[in-house]
């Protein structure tokens, strides 16, 4: 390194704060060439970047703002529906119940009016029969006893066989006749 | 500039390079010779441009490694310098001045540590009087554009100061501001660059003496040289970087000071 200098002691002393003219020059003209490159290229290359960034992020915050406000909405709208859903259920259940305890008492009444009904036809009918049986037992009890008493007179009283026996046969007869007359009266 | 003399031992006098050691010029046209510092400023002109447009060219969203790293690059200066210190709305319009002075600055700076170029371009004179006669024309003429011709009133008498105060203030503010400024601004860099390449280099050729002697006692003592050197080395590479940082925040505040001039 030594041999490429010129030693201090044999050039002229000079003083180190005075400018080199042409440095000067080199450095201006350099400086303005670096200068030009990076207000042309450097800089708005860098900005166009960081503009690009920007946009990109907040680009991106905003979209997922949007889909976080749509996801939000659609929650709410299912929470509502299914709530709405819920609330027709157990209207429907209620109505269904309300329904069916309806239709119950319904059938109860009408079961009860039909054997109400049936009970009370039982009634009139059985009070027909007896008021038939009644007014047939009123007609026939006075010829029967007639009838019987001919007989009784018919025969010889003291005969305690015989009497027994026309009693016997009289009750016989009854029954018949009774029993044709109940078929007459069924047929009736 | 220290006329270091060592006395006469086997090899002659010590002669230590001092600010009149130059290389000698590649070539000269008339007056004008080429020298290693033109060639390393115009070298470091292309070095930043061809780094930054190939790393800011693709431009892509998601930084690859060359983008990322000029991105770090170009973010200090946008925003370590000129948003914090500028601030506002105005400090885009002085993002390209920053930015180019830092990393004209850092690159002819870092030359000093790399061997074999090893000379900062800024050790002489002439390109540190260029850029701070360049920073104190934009500050003052981005004063007045600013304030008007208030400006001249705004940068010397301080606010707030006792009328029976300013005739002591206004001048000293005055010389502060309009004459000191870019001499402390252009020499604050030029020396610190001067004096460390001047260590490296009495402490190369200090090395290189001491292994010359014969005497054992002289040659060991460049191993106290060397490891000394090492440590100034690494001293003068902070340094570098510090002063291009410190020239770019300087040129800032100054501009910041202009430009607010009414705040102030």
């Amino acid at each position: 390194m030594k041999n490429l200098m010129i030693s201090a002691a044999t050039a002229e002393s000079e003083n180190p704060l005075a400018p080199n003219w042409w440095e000067v020059l080199v450095v201006a003209c350099g400086f303005a060439v670096l200068m030009f490159i990076v207000v042309k290229f450097v800089v708005p290359m860098f900005e166009k970047t960081y503009a690009e960034r920007t946009e990109a992020i907040e680009g991106g915050i905003a979209k997922a703002e949007k889909a976080q406000a749509e996801a939000t909405a659609a929650l709410s709208e299912y929470k509502q529906q299914l709530t709405d859903a819920r609330a027709e259920a157990n209207r429907i259940r209620e109505e269904a119940r309300a329904e069916g305890a309806r239709i119950l008492a319904d059938l109860k009444d009408k079961a009860a009016a039909e054997s109400a009904r049936i009970t009370e036809q039982a009634q009139v009918a059985i009070a027909a029969e007896r008021q038939a049986a009644v007014v047939s037992l009123r007609a026939e009890v006075g010829s029967l006893a007639t009838t019987l008493a001919g007989r009784i007179v018919g025969e010889s009283l003291n005969d305690d066989e015989r009497s027994t026996r026309v009693v016997d046969r009289f009750l016989a007869d009854l029954e018949d006749q009774g029993t044709s007359k109940q078929n007459a009266g069924a047929l009736q | 500039m220290i006329a270091l003399t060592l006395p006469a031992q086997d090899g002659g006098t010590f002669n230590p390079p001092g600010v009149n050691s130059h290389l000698p010029a590649f070539f000269t046209i008339g007056d004008f010779e080429f020298t290693k510092q033109m060639l390393l400023v115009l070298l470091s002109v292309v070095l930043i441009s061809w780094f930054f447009i190939a790393a800011a060219r693709k431009g892509k969203l998601v930084p690859g490694k060359l983008q990322f790293a000029g991105e770090i690059g170009y973010n200090f200066v946008r925003n370590s310098v000129a948003k914090d210190v500028i601030g506002g709305k105005d400090f885009m319009k002085y993002v390209p001045l920053l930015f180019s002075l830092f990393f004209f600055i850092l690159v002819n700076n870092i030359y000093g540590t790399i061997p074999y170029i090893q000379l900062p371009s800024f050790s002489h004179v002439g390109g540190t009087y260029f850029l701070a006669a360049l920073v104190y024309v934009i500050w003052i003429g981005a004063g007045f554009k600013v304030n008007g011709i208030r400006f001249l009133k705004l940068a010397v008498v301080p606010s707030g100061v006792p009328w029976y105060i300013l005739p002591l203030v206004v001048p000293i503010e005055v010389i502060s501001n309009f004459l000191v400024r870019p001499m402390t601004h252009s020499l604050r860099l030029f020396a610190t660059m001067l004096a460390g390449h001047l260590i490296v280099l009495i402490a190369g050729s200090g090395i290189e003496f001491l292994i010359m002697q014969e005497s054992v006692l002289m040659k060991g003592a460049s191993v106290l040289v060397l490891v000394g050197s090492i440590a100034m080395y690494m001293l003068e590479a902070l340094i570098m970087v510090l002063q291009a940082y410190v020239f770019v925040l300087l040129t800032a505040i100054y501009i910041e000071g202009a430009i607010h001039a009414d705040s102030h």
